[in-house]
């Protein structure tokens, strides 16, 4: 017997088996470039006055790509920080509270840093 | 660990998979290893990126207490490892990208491209500093 193709791809039991994987490396290939930006951004302004930050932030690309760069660095190391989690914490209940913990703090960076960065370019 | 878990299974010892002691370090193995050391602190320094970020939109006042925190002799250093943490996750994030498409699997190009992730990460990392510290 074999199973169709069109019906496996992308999922095993849980119907989203691939999900992580093809994320993870999605993300990788977008912070290739991202990370750069977002490192140029450090390197100009890690040092800078606020004025000189928030008029950098005032750009609309600039805050679009630092960004993007959090959102996409975000998502993938919470896939990371997941992917450790499975390697090493065996057993519940703290495989399931370790894997929730990531998914809130991963929550609560990406949130707390994009609020800062629109606050910034909005000039509020 | 390995007793413990030879009891959970019902008090017979079973032979295990080989593991990180078995095998003599090589070159992938320890890239590997760095990959993931540095993914991880990069995790947790993101803590640091939110909160810089945080208060500079906060005012000139929080900001100013970012700057000298971060600023300080023990803030630079912890700001170099994660720079050059970024650096070498990225350069060696490029080389599992380049293994994802089944390319330079043999001996030489997977060696080179291990030994190419340290050697570049580091001087990298100190020239974003000059310059860094150029521009200021």
């Amino acid at each position: 017997m074999r199973t169709p193709l069109s019906s496996v791809r992308g999922r095993g039991s849980a119907k989203f088996g691939t999900d992580d994987y093809w994320v993870q490396r999605l993300t990788a290939a977008v912070l290739v470039p991202l990370s750069v930006v977002l490192i140029i951004f450090l390197v100009r302004n890690g040092a800078a006055s606020h004025a000189t930050v928030r008029e950098a932030l005032a750009n609309p690309i600039c805050a679009v790509l630092v960004a993007a760069a959090i959102i996409a660095g975000v998502v993938h190391m919470r896939i990371g920080m997941q992917v450790i989690i499975e390697d090493y914490v065996h057993g519940q209940p703290w495989s399931v509270l370790a894997i929730v913990l990531n998914w809130f703090f991963s929550a609560l960076i990406v949130l707390a840093s994009i609020w800062a960065v629109a606050k910034l370019s909005f000039g509020m | 660990m390995s007793t413990s878990k030879a009891k959970a299974a019902g008090g017979v010892e079973r032979p295990l998979s080989p593991h990180l002691q078995i095998y003599a370090p090589s070159w992938t193995m320890v890239m590997s290893i760095v990959h993931r050391i540095t993914g991880a602190a990069l995790y947790f320094g993101t803590i640091l990126l939110a909160y810089w970020l945080i208060s500079a939109a906060v005012g000139p006042k929080a900001f100013a207490t970012a700057q000298w925190i971060l600023g300080s002799w023990i803030g630079r250093l912890v700001l170099f490892g994660y720079t050059w943490a970024l650096v070498h996750h990225l350069i060696g994030g490029i080389r599992f990208l380049i293994w994802d498409f089944g390319r330079c699997f043999d001996e030489k190009p997977r060696l080179m491209l291990s030994k190419l992730n340290i050697v570049l990460s580091v001087p990298l990392t100190v020239l974003l500093w000059i310059v860094a510290y150029a521009i200021k």
